[in-house]
């Protein structure tokens, strides 16, 4: 088998015409990318296809990952998200606030950084759904109130967990001998969200949102408050994920967590859902989440320059989206 | 009255389906303004969009100025002379009077690369003065009044020397005094021997300002009459036609006297005007009129969807406040919109979905978890009862015919168990074999004790399904008749044009 440059989609899944249900076609070629990057860097280098390396892979994904499941679904609504990274340092740093500022016990720390995040998302939905600021503008300016925030309040410093060992066990215990316990959560936060989109009303609500949103409010559905959940749910996400990403380091880091955002849609983007809302799967989500971290440590691996590799990744991106774009204009 | 400027003959157009346009003809003469007129779906527009190149005819010859042309596009149709002035004025708001004017065609500077805005702007002076109109060239358009709007749109079609000029419902948005001027720079037209082609359905007005009235029905032209000798009889007579009236539903009183929903003095700024009716139980309520009456207006109104200005709703005779969509649902009331597609489905979803849209709460399990078997038996009892063809309730609705998906939509409303209809163009869109069952369905919703408020702009529908007509005419009720024998089509049609000055 010819290997190529992993910035290009391998020659098989140039788009056809399919009959295909196209949203089952592009999560086939998310997976199929997947398999491709994977053994593409697995013949390459001998280094990649161990365990450990596989489990760091892994674990470097699920921040982003989790970050990512709260992403999809306000996508899927048609929003958009931008504050979910500095959201996710800020309740870190509500966490360590509460646990080591104040003394409280660890999962009391933990609920106040989940709560964090679902304020957040309470205020950018209320933004949205009854002050009708567009969502790019209203997360983009909590994204901001957020990142001060996090300054402000820790002055500027990290927090550091170590008076409380246990916290550093959430994420990097094994439970499971070999793999961190940030893994299993990401996975099982990724079933849970897997679940509320695609048997609750909630799931069923936030896919009516993206399809047709003035349809929906002639039905009779009140908008306003679903919009407001979506995005308070997703705000519970970011807040999880805050106290995996603080568990890990082992200390809350308040000039941390701009950038994760981008990386977050780009994880939802590549793993098929769509930008315009309707549609998307969490299984998507987390192959694109997966795609991106292979990536970035398999050219790591073959010592690519570290800057090369965000270069590949955004070439990545368009490509996913283009296919998106083209699945798009032949269904109309 | 001077040349022959305009003669189209023999035109034909054919969409997916429908035969539009079938042998028409149509003539104009310099100096002369020429009424068109027809009810919705009469075919003016799509003759008018030949004229001015936005569709292509099927077949047919248009002459102009003795020669034969073919109008490939909108372009040429400028180039040759032939302007259009729509009803939705095509003006960007952001831009001045005198960019919108030369829009495309700006004069650039000496280098060619900026845009010379002083001679943008002495341009546009120099038309006004030779137009006479009173316009400020830097003014930006969307600062100016619908009436000096239009007479951007007027000046643009002159600027380029146009010699046949088109005016769809060009008084529709003017008060009386502002109709007074347009009239005078019309007359001023015409006395320059540009030919006037003016779109409406104000009687007065038409024989005030035109020279010739022509009268198109169903895709067809039907004749042609000097205005000083045509009596409004006969124009209406000559636009619904003397068909007879197979399928009229017989004057059926209503079982109930019970009145389901009543509203009284619904006011919203210029569209909806001091309406009151009564609704009653088991009633097939048809509303009648003109596109732009106001009729839509009025549904989503009372349905939440949009707001009033004043007014007062009942429902079984309780006064109710209804502020959102929501809330009409929960007093009972569903709405299927006009635009199935925009407003009344989703249309990536599937038929189980969409069934079950207005009524998620009565699909849950505790946490918000959704019933899926619940969901399941009821799409396929509403698929069952009403006849939706589709291989199954997974199917994507996108996938459906049009009536399919209408049925999909009085699905929802059904699972809702809604006790008031609102149809706005229940058989828009639909071919004739589902028209009638959609009919059927209207029929046996009513026997059930079901109270239906039907808009729509076919009269044999209306005949065909009411107990009572409501019609409306730019925002009022003109008129409230039994579905007896003095319901005529050209009765209704008279209280639809019957406008009242303001």
């Amino acid at each position: 088998m010819e290997i190529q440059k992993t910035a290009e989609l391998p020659a098989g899944k140039k788009m056809k015409k399919n009959k295909i249900n196209s949203s089952l076609l592009q999560q086939i070629l998310a997976f199929a990318s997947l398999i491709v990057l994977f053994l593409f860097f697995s013949v390459a280098s001998s280094n990649f296809y161990q365990f450990d390396n596989i489990v760091g892979i892994l674990l470097s994904t699920a921040v982003t990952g989790i970050l990512a499941l709260g992403a999809t679904m306000i996508i899927v609504t048609s929003g958009i998200d931008l504050s979910c990274g500095t959201v996710m340092t800020l309740s870190s740093v509500m966490a360590g606030v509460f646990t080591i500022q104040h003394g409280f016990p660890i999962w009391l720390g933990i609920l106040g950084g989940v709560l964090t995040g679902a304020v957040a998302g309470l205020l950018s939905g209320l933004a949205i759904a009854k002050m009708k600021i567009p969502p790019f503008i209203a997360t983009l300016a909590m994204m901001m109130v957020a990142k001060g925030l996090s300054l402000v309040i820790t002055n500027a410093s990290p927090i550091y967990f170590s008076p409380k060992p246990g916290f550093q066990k959430m994420a990097m215990g094994t439970l499971i001998p070999g793999i961190p316990n940030a893994v299993l959560i990401f996975f099982v936060m990724a079933i849970i969200a897997s679940l509320i989109l695609s048997k609750t009303i909630l799931g069923r609500y936030t896919f009516a949102l993206g399809s047709n949103e003035e349809a929906t409010r002639l039905s009779g559905v009140n908008v306003n408050k679903w919009k407001i959940m979506i995005y308070m749910l997703a705000g519970v996400f970011t807040g999880i994920a805050g106290i995996v990403m603080a568990s890990r380091l082992d200390s809350a880091q308040p000039a941390l967590g701009e950038g994760y955002e981008l990386q977050a849609i780009a994880a939802v983007v590549i793993g098929g859902t769509s930008l315009s809302g309707g549609t998307g799967t969490i299984l998507g989500t987390v192959i694109g989440a997966l795609i991106m971290s292979v990536l970035t440590n398999g050219l790591q691996i073959l010592s690519v320059p570290d800057q090369w590799q965000t270069v590949v990744v955004g070439i990545v991106i368009i490509l996913a989206v283009y296919s998106d774009t083209l699945r798009n204009k032949k269904s109309r | 009255m001077g040349n022959l400027l305009l003669k189209m003959e023999g035109i034909s157009k054919t969409f997916p389906g429908v035969k539009a346009l079938s042998n028409v003809r149509f003539d104009l003469y310099e100096g002369e303004v020429h009424a068109l007129l027809g009810e919705n779906g009469a075919g003016k527009s799509t003759l008018m969009k030949i004229l001015t190149g936005i569709y292509q005819k099927d077949e047919g010859t248009i002459e102009y100025l003795g020669e034969q042309i073919e109008v490939k596009d909108i372009r040429e149709a400028q180039k040759l002379g032939i302007s259009m002035i729509h009803q939705e004025l095509n003006l960007a708001p952001h831009l001045t009077v005198a960019q919108n004017i030369f829009i495309g065609r700006e004069p650039k500077g000496s280098l060619g690369l900026f845009l010379d805005e002083k001679k943008l702007n002495n341009e546009a002076q120099k038309l006004f003065d030779r137009l006479n109109i009173n316009l400020n060239p830097r003014e930006l358009v969307g600062n100016l009044t619908v009436a000096k709007q239009q007479m951007v749109e007027i000046a643009k079609a002159l600027s380029f020397d146009s010699k046949v000029l088109i005016m769809d419902e060009p008084t529709a948005a003017l008060t009386d005094a502002e109709i007074e001027a347009l009239f005078v720079m019309i007359r001023k037209l015409r006395a320059d021997g540009v030919g006037v082609i003016y779109i409406s359905h104000r009687m007065e007005e038409l024989q005030k300002i035109t020279d010739r009235l022509s009268i198109m029905r169903d895709g067809t032209y039907v004749g042609t009459l000097n205005t000083k000798d045509a009596t409004i009889d006969q124009i209406i007579g000559m636009m619904v036609g003397r068909k007879i009236d197979y399928n009229r539903k017989p004057a059926i009183k209503q079982s109930s006297k019970e009145v389901v929903l009543e509203v009284k003095n619904l006011n919203r700024g210029r569209a909806i005007k001091d309406v009151s009716f009564s609704l009653h139980k088991g009633e097939i309520l048809g509303f009648a009129g003109l596109m732009g009456a106001g009729r839509t207006e009025v549904a989503r109104a009372i349905f939440g969807a949009d707001r009033l200005d004043s007014g007062e709703i009942f429902i079984k005779g309780q006064k109710v406040q209804i502020h959102s969509p929501e809330d009409a649902v929960n007093y009972g009331i569903g709405y299927l919109s006009e635009d199935r597609k925009q407003f009344g489905l989703m249309v990536d979803m599937d038929v189980k979905t969409n069934i079950v849209m207005a009524s998620m709460k009565d699909f849950q399990r505790p946490l918000g978890w959704i019933n899926a078997p619940k969901m399941k038996q009821q799409s396929e009892k509403m698929v069952q009862r009403l006849r939706i063809k589709t291989p199954s309730i997974k199917q994507t609705v996108k996938n459906l015919s049009g009536g399919n998906q209408q049925k999909v939509i009085i699905g929802k409303w059904l699972t809702r168990d809604t006790d008031i209809f609102i149809f706005d163009e229940p058989t828009r869109g639909i071919d004739i074999g589902a028209k009638d069952e959609i009919y059927r369905l209207l029929d046996e919703l009513a026997q059930q004790g079901k109270s239906i408020m039907m808009i729509s702009s076919e009269l044999p529908e209306i005949l065909r399904l009411s107990h009572r007509i409501i019609v409306m005419c730019e925002g009022r009720i003109t008129g409230e008749l039994e579905n007896d024998r003095n319901a005529t089509q050209e009765s209704i049609m008279a209280l639809a044009t019957k406008r009242i000055s303001s």
